[in-house]
């Protein structure tokens, strides 16, 4: 299976292509069914080569296929070449598996849009670019992936470009990912300089040697960081995630959620090495981002009515958690939390999506209400990705948030302290989420009259292609801890399996005072997510306390709304000013160029007067000269 | 034994030499042909460009990949007295211009319409052909300023005579800006062959034997290269040079536009490497810093001033000019990835930059109008031609998997070893890039079209096949540049080594033992 | 007798002769505004120096002198026969216009 490698994004491709060419033939539902396929294709295949690699002894799963040379120009040799080893793959499942169950949901929610043949085109390629991304031997071809996803996330966010709000947040989130690309190409430019090639293995390698260390590898981690904030919404640039919302729910699920968001994870992880040679401020410092970033956003997401923004912050402050792993050396916990989100927060954005779908497309949390007895696939799948998602044992969130308190524990308490209060606040504003959504009374039924061509309007659940997916997740959501139990080194599957690419950066926590306290550690999480849940059903369930949502919070601590002041304020008047420069200065001086000559040239022409005596006496007066200089100048007469 | 020397024997068809001719004689017969009889015109024409567009081709599979020296040469004595020769060889710097030049007129006359005196209109397209061609491929200093200047005149007719509304006062603007700079050209190419003679020991004009017999002072060779630079750098156009742009692209009728955009503005860029770094390295590895700042300047300026354009052609126009700063910086970096990279970025720039400005024209000929404030939702009344728009657009933003990006990821992966900061700073141009393109086509595309813009009529057969070569070239390119890159390498690396021996500048090459800061953290 | 010794004319004479006639068709251009009456000072400054012109040639006994006037008689003739017409026609359309009144040529 190893040899066809290849087969795993040229499938996808393979299914852009043909919708790109057929898609309007092929029409609804043929084309998604076509996308769903490919991509699961793509899957059966990567677990082919999953068996293939676990097969091999520890040190040999690892294998490279190159297809051709690419950019091959002085000493930069880049091929297009794909690396299979445990990362890489483990990636691959979750980003197949996980595709072509978001592809199955989007036939089914997706039904009746004019465009659907596109949307599966966008969708195929995406997958693509995903799969280019995390199969990349080399930074390039990661690249390659990296912007790919960018582009196709543009494409989709923006996918119903009709709606100015949709168009403006597409390209807000291609933009801003810029600013983060940025980054990426500073890493690879720096890192090709000093280990002479762009191969994750020459890179790590050289890291590993010494021959990258201190300045130079700080500098490389803390570019490549810069990319992993834009590409995974971290402070200062996860603005544009929010607004991503205006896309289908399919693709904030898939993208925003399950994948995309995750590749600034995969990087850092990636290149472990790098960071670990670096000096220590740096990896500290991704880690004060990352725990930061995702109390910030927990902060948020207790203030949003809107049912997906919650998620959408929720998704930022998780993947705050995942770079505090990072930060902290817990590479594994990184992974784990990645694949364990995966799951639930793909899980709750369907559901969010099967909700929304029931409800005609309204989004408002406060319009609605005690859907659980209307649709209970929904609800009960809902209800699984929120425990998860809360951290509450032995669902899957649970053992991988846990494992990262633990190893940030070990790096710093304050780092563990502020990452349980947003463990608390994550319980508290999905519990909050859960209660306005399935629980209390419909407020609903003030919605009959604008839907009111359906007669008496009430939410349904939704369709089989819909409900399926939530129900694996749900599945997967429950039993996912499995690949990583703290309770013995046997258990440490996924530890085992990521061995050999993390081993240089990994962080060894054992004999410290985190490492020994562990089931106390573990006590306080299950603790502290129950107590946010007992709060949040006090607030929303009970109505024992007021709520607290200030506006400060509603409005993202005013951050979002201040970038986009500057830039439509002074921004845009300093690039005014730019193009004015350009017009009256730079060009001014060209024009005042002619301006002059012409103005030379109209007192020159006073000289011609059209008389012939004037020029007769010119003639004169022409000769006299020349005489006496010839006179003065000694020539004998 | 010098790899200039022209190594390969001429080929026994002077394709060269037909690839100025051609042309040539195309525009005399349409410019003879009957006024009553149109479509024999434009048989005539098409005829000429297509046949120089297949010689062209046929190049490209006659080239030799691994010769970084002249080919196909062809040198015959024209005036014996004063040595200057009918001396034309192509490189791998010149190779692929040649080949955008000969393929880009067939297209431009069958997919641009001039509405009205059709017959001195192709005669100015083709004689303008001759002129590039010529240009690209002469090795003789008389010959190339002759080719340079040929080239000026029948541009100013197209924008003056085919253009919109102040196409009189851009066409003189251009015209006579561009003139200037090639002026002081004539009397540095002069002075560069008087003081030859002294080394030679004859008056020749040949642009191989002056560079490898003559040997300037630095100072003298500073002078000569600065006015070569000067007209060089208007038709880059490098900041602050570049003001004659915005109003000849706009102005120009899509015809010009593209192929001014296209292969017009490459003449500056070639020029700088075929002459400037070529004849006098000292001055070039001297002056780099200058060029480098003025290339990042432009970078960033010309994004800036785009975003606030109001004009769809006008915005366009000033891209180019960040992309030429990209370029540019390449070429005084000094490396063989960042000058192959310029050379490539080159022709994609003048692919993709063409086949946006065949778009707007597109859009002029449904709308006659070409600000973006009347423009709006056209995505959703024509789908394909939005589906068009957007692969050329990527392709200029630079998104990896098109032709766009392997060029200027080459010029900064190149230009990051010798000129660091330069490339940290003229980076940023992509994120505003992508920020001028996506918000113009945001506000030309997206969201509901109004009444006027309902109607926008969707691609045609005809415009989709003219734009097809586009848009396959900017995905081939950009997927297997190899080819290209092969080609445009030794020429590349027998300059470099040209300018590491006549200078003190090295080279660095990557070292794949790695010489890091070991030791330290 | 010694009166009529100082009175034979020098080459000197004929010199002076010339530049004074030279003189007075100089002046005459340069003042006069009558066409007509500026082209026959233009005359008298041919003339003038065809006078000089024989004048040194006697002196110097080189017959290249003289020879010469004949290219400026020649050159004169030619001249007039243009001049004549082209003054004759303006006058024509434009009687009693002096030089100062011609003056189309205006920049």
């Amino acid at each position: 299976m190893l040899d066809l490698l290849w087969l795993i994004p040229a499938l996808p491709l393979a299914g852009f292509l043909i919708i790109l060419v057929f898609g309007r033939l092929l029409g609804e539902p043929k084309a998604g069914h076509l996308a769903t396929a490919m991509v699961a294709g793509s899957f059966v295949v990567a677990a082919g080569v999953f068996f293939d690699l676990l097969n091999n002894p520890e040190e040999e799963r690892h294998h490279v296929q190159s297809l051709f040379s690419w950019v091959p120009v002085g000493s930069l040799k880049v091929d297009l070449a794909f690396l299979a080893d445990p990362l890489s793959i483990t990636m691959v499942l979750f980003v197949t598996g996980i595709g072509s169950l978001i592809h199955l949901y989007a036939t089914g929610y997706m039904h009746g849009d004019p465009k659907f043949s596109k949307f599966f085109l966008y969708l195929n390629l995406f997958v693509f670019s995903m799969l280019m991304l995390v199969m990349g031997e080399n930074l390039l071809v990661t690249f390659l992936g990296w912007e790919g996803v960018g582009t196709c996330s543009y494409f989709l966010i923006s996918f119903w470009h009709t709606r100015e709000s949709a168009a403006t947040a597409g390209k807000k989130a291609f933009v801003t990912n810029r600013v983060g690309d940025w980054g990426v190409m500073m890493g690879m430019f720096l890192a090709f300089g000093a280990a002479g090639t762009l191969s994750y293995e020459g890179i790590n390698h050289a890291a590993e040697e010494g021959i990258i260390s201190g300045v130079t590898a700080t500098a490389i981690a803390l570019m490549l960081f810069i990319g992993a904030c834009g590409k995974s919404a971290q402070l200062p640039l996860y603005i544009w995630l929010p607004d991503a919302m205006e896309g289908p729910t399919p693709v904030s699920a898939l993208i925003h959620a399950a994948t995309m968001v995750t590749a600034g994870v995969f990087l850092m992880t990636r290149v472990n090495p790098v960071i670990e040679v670096a000096y220590d401020w740096a990896p500290t410092l991704i880690a004060i981002v990352g725990v930061a970033t995702a109390f910030f956003a927990a902060t948020i997401a207790v203030a949003q009515n809107d049912i997906k923004k919650v998620l959408a912050y929720s998704t930022v402050s998780q993947l705050g958690f995942m770079f505090l792993a990072v930060g902290s050396g817990a590479y594994v916990a990184a992974i784990f939390h990645m694949v364990t989100h995966a799951f639930f927060k793909a899980l709750l954005f369907l559901g969010s999506g099967s909700v929304i779908h029931g409800m005609h497309h309204e989004q408002d949390m406060r319009k609605m209400g005690a859907l659980r007895l209307l649709m209970p696939i929904t609800a009960f799948t809902f209800i699984i990705g929120w425990l998860a998602i809360a951290g509450v044992p032995p669902f899957a969130g649970f053992w991988s948030k846990d494992e990262i308190l633990l190893y940030a524990f070990a790096k710093s308490p304050i780092l563990y302290v502020v990452g349980m209060i947003t463990a608390l606040l994550t319980a508290y504003y999905m519990t909050r989420q859960v209660i306005m959504v399935f629980f209390g009374e419909a407020r609903w039924h003030d919605q009959s009259e604008e839907h009111g061509a359906h007669g008496d309007f009430k939410p349904h659940e939704s369709p089989a292609a819909m409900w399926i997916p939530l129900v694996v997740l749900a599945g997967l959501s429950v039993v996912g801890g499995a690949m990583q139990l703290p309770f013995s080194k046997d258990l440490h599957f996924l530890e085992k399996w990521l061995h050999p690419v993390v081993e240089f950066g990994e962080a060894k926590i054992k004999g410290t005072w985190a490492y020994d306290n562990k089931y106390v550690l573990l006590g306080i999480a299950v603790v502290v997510a129950l107590s946010g849940i007992a709060a949040s059903v006090l607030v929303y369930g009970k109505k024992k306390v007021a709520a607290i949502e200030p506006k400060v919070l509603a409005d993202g601590w005013h951050y979002d709304s201040a970038i986009s002041n500057f830039m439509g304020g002074p921004g845009r008047k300093s690039f005014d000013a730019v193009a004015w420069t350009d017009r009256v200065v730079v060009d001014g001086a060209v024009n005042g160029v002619g301006r002059v000559v012409r103005t030379a040239g109209s007192y020159v022409r006073r000289a011609q007067t059209g008389a012939v005596r004037n020029y007769a006496a010119g003639i004169g007066l022409g000769v006299v000269a020349l005489l006496v200089w010839f006179f003065l100048r000694g020539v004998v007469l | 034994m010098s790899l200039f020397a022209a190594s390969a024997p001429a080929a026994p068809f002077p394709v060269l030499t037909a690839l100025v001719l051609v042309p040539l004689i195309g525009a005399v017969l349409t410019a003879l042909g009957s006024r009553h009889r149109p479509e024999i015109t434009k048989l005539v024409a098409l005829v000429s460009s297509v046949a120089t567009a297949g010689m062209s081709v046929w190049l490209l599979a006659e080239f030799d990949t691994h010769d970084g020296g002249f080919q196909l040469v062809s040198q015959h004595s024209w005036i014996d007295s004063w040595g200057i020769g009918w001396h034309l060889g192509v490189d791998g710097i010149s190779l692929f211009l040649v080949v955008l030049t000969g393929v880009l007129f067939p297209l431009v006359i069958v997919g641009c319409d001039p509405h009205h005196d059709e017959k001195p209109y192709l005669a100015w397209l083709l004689l303008l052909e001759a002129g590039v061609m010529g240009s690209f491929l002469s090795l003789d200093l008389v010959l190339f300023f002759l080719f340079f200047e040929i080239v000026l005149v029948p541009m100013y007719f197209l924008i003056g005579g085919w253009g919109y509304d102040q196409r009189v006062y851009a066409a003189t603007k251009f015209f006579l800006y561009t003139m200037v700079g090639s002026a002081l050209m004539l009397v540095g190419i002069v002075t560069t062959a008087l003081l030859a003679r002294d080394d030679l020991g004859r008056l020749t004009f040949d642009l191989v034997e002056i560079a490898e017999g003559s040997d300037f002072a630095a100072s003298t060779g500073r002078w000569l290269f600065f006015a070569f630079a000067i007209a060089f750098a208007v038709k880059v156009p490098l900041f602050p040079l570049h003001t004659w742009l915005p109003d000849a692209h706009t102005q120009a009728p899509t015809a010009g536009s593209v192929i001014l955009a296209g292969v017009l503005l490459k003449l500056g860029t070639y020029g700088l490497l075929r002459f400037g770094v070529y004849l006098f390295p000292e001055a070039a590895v001297w002056s780099r810093e200058v060029f480098l700042t003025l290339a990042v300047i432009g970078i960033i300026w010309g994004a800036i001033a785009a975003t606030m354009q109001s004009d769809l052609k006008r915005l366009v126009a000033y891209s180019s000019v960040a992309h030429l700063g990209f370029i540019v910086l390449g070429t005084f970096a000094f490396t063989s990835e960042a000058i192959s990279g310029g050379v490539m970025q080159m022709v994609n720039h003048g692919v993709s930059t063409g086949a946006l400005f065949l778009l707007v024209g597109m859009i002029y000929e449904r709308r006659h109008t070409r600000q973006i404030a009347e423009l709006k939702g056209l995505q959703k009344v024509a789908p394909i031609f939005a589906a068009a728009f957007m692969v050329v657009m990527l392709s200029s933003i630079g998104v990896p998997g098109l032709n766009g990006f392997v060029g200027e990821f080459l010029v900064l992966i190149g230009s990051f070893s010798t000129a660091r900061w330069w490339v940290v700073i003229g980076a940023t141009g992509v994120i505003l890039a992508a920020l001028y393109l996506l918000w113009a086509y945001q506000r030309v595309f997206h969201g509901e079209p109004d009444e006027a813009n309902s109607s926008f009529r969707e691609l045609r057969l005809r415009e989709g096949a003219v734009l097809f070569p586009f848009i396959a070239l900017i995905v081939f390119c950009g997927v297997y540049p190899k080819p290209m890159l092969d080609r445009i390498e030794p020429s590349v690396k027998a300059l470099l080594e040209r300018v590491e021996e006549k200078t003190d500048f090295v080279v660095p090459v990557s070292d794949h033992t790695g010489h890091g800061e070991g030791g330290e953290g | 007798m010694s009166l009529l010794a100082a009175a034979t004319p020098t080459t000197t004479w004929y010199l002076v002769l010339g530049a004074v006639l030279f003189g007075i068709g100089a002046v005459g251009v340069l003042v006069r505004r009558n066409p007509l009456v500026m082209f026959m000072c233009i005359e008298l400054m041919l003339n003038a120096v065809n006078l000089s012109f024989v004048a040194l040639a006697k002196r110097l006994g080189d017959i290249g002198g003289q020879t010469t006037v004949f290219f400026v008689m020649v050159v004169a003739a030619a001249e007039v026969v243009v001049g004549l017409g082209i003054i004759v026609s303006i006058m024509r359309r434009r009687p009693g216009a002096t030089a100062d009144d011609i003056a189309q040529l205006k920049g």
